[in-house]
């Protein structure tokens, strides 16, 4: 093979990568808990709480946990978040609840509130009894579209107060973004199933797989045969670049491999570029980069047009690919890529600086990088064309606009999650998921007929 | 450098730290290296009549703290349970190997002149310093008539205290119970009898903690528990309590007493020492963190003195005794306030959630236009309880600030609200 286009499968043995992917942070031991737990000041008014964004009452767990109530430190987080067990594995807890803890102020390191909601959800009693109870069914039916975390937080919700839930997903397994878009070493073990089948126990919930909006079932079907309906289908559309080279073979969508990648049965079957470029500048990025090192990646560049400061990705995140020999390329804004219909061989960029207006222009000079894959993880958009003609309006940002219950131009759709304005974390969709499920109650629990 | 050395009873010491009567001193090889450590001088576990006891496996319950820190321990060990001649023989030749460090013996015989005739002079003859008698152990000893069944009767306490003035020539120290009402009282007796000294406190009866699997309290023996005697920091506030009372009382200003009780550091030393002990004893923290503590304990208390300018452990010895009153003495015109600084608060709202809840809502907050959060006192509603300073995580984030007064010194004494007021 040519040194051009050096895409292989089996960059490493199979032993290697599965060591390679191993959980990211691995669970506490009963000490680590203890150590950390103790460090909870159980302070009033907690900024913690205000800053997630599902409101856990992370000093109440914490001491439940530091009292030897993990089961009831569980309770008091899926109460809040059905899926506390994932965001303590996947939320930036850097840029929320541990970035407002008081012990950064004076200790310089905050609680480790990501690890200790962990061990409370790994710490569940399954003798006991489940944790939620169905009140009884009150006839209603509601629609949801997606079983990503949106979805699935806020089908458990509506389920708990009894009504009944058939969630649509194109898929042919639950968990959006949380099965298919998360890098893998975040969540090991097959968790997000693991996690949905615990959602799921609630009963009232049904899932059609392989049944995708627009496609197999549309939103007026939906509406009329329904109470309410939610949407939650994120955003399965991918920004472009926009330069020449583009679609040459090699550019590869980053959504789309890290969904390969969380499918694979072996992951050494994933054909691995030996020099990669990185485009973006959020997680994503980070995710692919740090991936493509793990599977077998010899250089690996994040490039990004604008300086570290503007990066979406945060400290935490960059200091993992920085660990995993990821480099960074700065002010350096895509051109063009060269290569041909075999592949491509380099990509060019262009400098850029700030000009005295501090607005971002690009300079004459060129920076060329080789490579044999361009991954994109430049943002994901927001496609509509499921939803058909009866479509509610959307916002600024193109995404489904909604009112502060969640609620559509259209009456009785709701939408939550990436396809709605907001920070695409999984903890937020999962608060959207919650607070429509509250709005559909209301509404339901007020009109005693369909309408 | 301070000279830490002190003279207990016209005994000499090269330091005031001893180990209390107890498992860290119950024979030659731990005394021998708790004197290789520096310890100037131990007290030998408590000696009885031949047989000696059985003591039960499991034998220590603890009180946790943050972090497994122990607050507390307690314990079920009975004297020692060594024949008497082996520790006799054991302490004669420790004495001999080691002349510069003191060895007190602690004895518990029955009630019974004539056991206390057999035994003193026996103990005599080893050449240790003196004796000390163990009118206090809580548990198991009491239901044979000795150890706190003793001490808990000053009547007996006198007598026994008298046989031992008789029978033996060196100086007694009486160890006291703290499970009784009022602490003055056996020592009253103790002087009553004779006692060169006093020393306290002993255990305090505990249960630490009950298994809430098999409902025994512990530590548990094949399924049942019994109280046991408490110590550790736990019990170091109820200890200087104690030691006060004795050095205030006009009856017992006089006679010296090797303080007892939660000593963890040379702080805790000290402060034993400013409210009347000559010495002080250590068990608990050697027993949680090994024989090297004193060193750290020599360390602390010479640089403080330097610090201060003692040169001698009497220099402070009983300075804080007349800064120890009753509470009818103490100034109701004097005014303090909590005072928050904002660069050391942490903003963790601890003191608002105490004062609010629980005490005089003087503490407000503030939402800050950044997101941050101000805590502040109000100086009209705080009463200068000190509570937001207790629960503060920061030692320096709060202070409790005088506040300046025109007014004159006022105790309830002579307070106009008082019906019973006297006249100045």
């Amino acid at each position: 093979m040519s040194l051009n286009h050096d895409i292989q499968t089996n960059r490493l043995l199979d032993e290697t990568i599965n060591d390679n992917f191993v959980d990211m942070a691995p669970p506490m031991s009963e000490k680590q808990v203890l150590v950390a737990s103790e460090r909870c000041l159980f302070c009033y008014d907690a900024p913690c709480i205000t800053a997630c964004p599902t409101g856990i009452d992370i000093p109440l767990f914490i001491r439940k946990i530091n009292t030897g109530n993990a089961h009831g430190a569980a309770k008091e987080i899926l109460s809040a978040n059905i899926l506390g067990g994932s965001c303590a594995r996947v939320c930036p807890t850097e840029t929320l609840c541990e970035e407002v803890c008081v012990r950064n102020t004076s200790e310089g390191a905050p609680v480790d509130i990501s690890g200790l909601q962990r061990y409370a959800v790994d710490h569940i009693d399954t003798q006991m009894p489940y944790p939620f109870t169905r009140k009884a069914e009150t006839g209603k039916h509601v629609a949801v579209v997606g079983a990503g975390p949106a979805g699935l937080a806020c089908a458990h919700r509506l389920a708990c107060e009894g009504h009944q839930v058939t969630i649509y997903e194109a898929a042919a397994k639950p968990g959006g973004l949380n099965e298919y878009g998360i890098a893998q070493y975040k969540l090991v073990d097959d968790y997000t199933q693991k996690e949905i089948e615990f959602v799921l126990q609630i009963g009232g919930i049904e899932i059609k797989y392989q049944t995708a909006l627009g496609k197999d079932v549309t939103l007026t079907q939906l509406r009329n045969d329904h109470d309410a309906v939610f949407i939650g289908i994120g955003m399965s559309d991918v920004n472009n670049m926009g330069i020449p080279g583009e679609d040459l073979p090699g550019v590869i969508d980053a959504v789309d491999y890290i969904s390969d990648l969380r499918q694979a049965d072996k992951m050494s079957d994933l054909p691995v570029g030996r020099r990669v470029i990185v485009i973006g500048a959020g997680m994503t990025a980070i995710d692919i980069a740090v991936q493509s090192k793990k599977l077998g990646a010899e250089q690996v560049s994040i490039v990004y047009r604008r300086d570290i400061s503007a990066m979406g990705a945060s400290g935490h995140e960059r200091e993992l690919a920085l660990q995993n020999g990821v480099n960074f390329e700065l002010n350096a804004q895509p051109h063009e890529i060269i290569g041909d219909d075999n592949g491509i061989t380099s990509m060019q960029f262009k400098r850029t600086k700030n000009d005295d207006n501090g607005k971002l222009v690009a300079t004459d000079e060129v920076l060329s990088i080789e490579c044999d894959v361009v991954f994109k993880a430049i943002g994901q958009k927001y496609d509509g064309s499921p939803l058909g003609d009866d479509a509610p309006d959307l916002c600024k940002r193109r995404r489904i606009a909604v009112d502060d219950n969640f609620q559509s131009s259209l009456a009785g759709v709701y939408a939550g999650g990436d396809c709605i304005d907001g920070k695409d974390l999984v903890v937020e969709a999962v608060d959207h998921g919650n607070k429509a499920a509250a709005a559909i109650h209301l509404k339901l629990s007020l009109h005693t007929t369909k309408g | 450098m301070a000279d830490l050395s002190c003279e207990f009873l016209g005994i000499k010491s090269i330091n005031p730290f001893w180990l209390a009567s107890a498992p860290p001193t119950d024979k030659a090889y731990n005394v021998v290296r708790a004197f290789e450590a520096g310890w100037g001088g131990v007290v030998w576990k408590t000696l009885g009549e031949d047989p000696a006891p059985i003591n039960v496996s499991s034998r220590y319950g603890v009180h946790y703290g943050q972090n497994r820190q122990v607050m507390g321990f307690n314990n079920i060990e009975l004297i020692t349970d060594r024949p008497l001649q082996v520790n006799l023989d054991e302490i004669t030749q420790v004495k001999k190997d080691w002349p510069d460090r003191v060895i007190i013996v602690s004895l518990m015989v029955p009630c019974e002149e004539e056991s206390w005739k057999n035994i003193l002079p026996l103990v005599e003859a080893t050449g240790a310093d003196g004796i000390e008698l163990n009118f206090g152990c809580p548990h198991g000893m009491p239901e044979r008539g000795m150890g706190a069944a003793v001490g808990q009767v000053p009547d007996y306490i006198e007598m026994v205290t008298r046989w031992c003035k008789q029978y033996y020539s060196k100086p007694v120290i009486v160890k006291l119970t703290p499970n009784i009402t009022d602490v003055r009282m056996p020592a009253q007796a103790a002087l009553r009898g004779g006692a060169d000294a006093v020393s306290l406190i002993n255990t305090i009866n505990s249960i630490t903690s009950v298994n809430l699997d098999t409902m025994s309290p512990e530590p548990s023996v094949d399924g049942k528990g019994t109280h046991g005697g408490y110590c550790g920091s736990a019990v170091k506030p109820i200890a200087l309590s104690m030691v006060s009372e004795i050095a205030r009382d006009p009856i017992t200003a006089k006679l010296p007493i090797s303080g007892i009780g939660g000593v963890s550091n040379w702080r805790d030393a000290a402060e034993f020492i400013s409210l009347g002990a000559t010495n002080v004893q250590v068990c608990t923290a050697a027993m949680l963190y090994g024989f090297k503590i004193v060193t750290e304990m020599c360390d602390g208390l010479s640089d403080w003195m330097d610090k201060q300018g003692h040169k001698s452990i009497n220099d402070f010895a009983g300075a804080a005794i007349p800064n120890t009153t009753d509470w009818k003495h103490l100034n109701m015109n004097y005014n303090r306030i909590a005072v928050i600084d904002q660069d050391n608060c942490i903003e963790c709202g601890r003191c608002f959630a105490a004062c609010e809840d629980t005490s005089h809502q003087a503490i407000k907050i503030t939402e800050v236009a950044d997101g941050t959060r101000k805590f502040s006192v109000i100086d009209e509603e705080c009463v200068g309880c000190n509570l937001c300073q207790v629960t503060c995580p920061e030692p320096e984030a709060i202070a409790m600030v005088d506040v300046p007064t025109d007014k004159p010194h006022l105790s309830w004494l002579h307070h106009p609200s008082n019906p019973y007021r006297e006249t100045p």
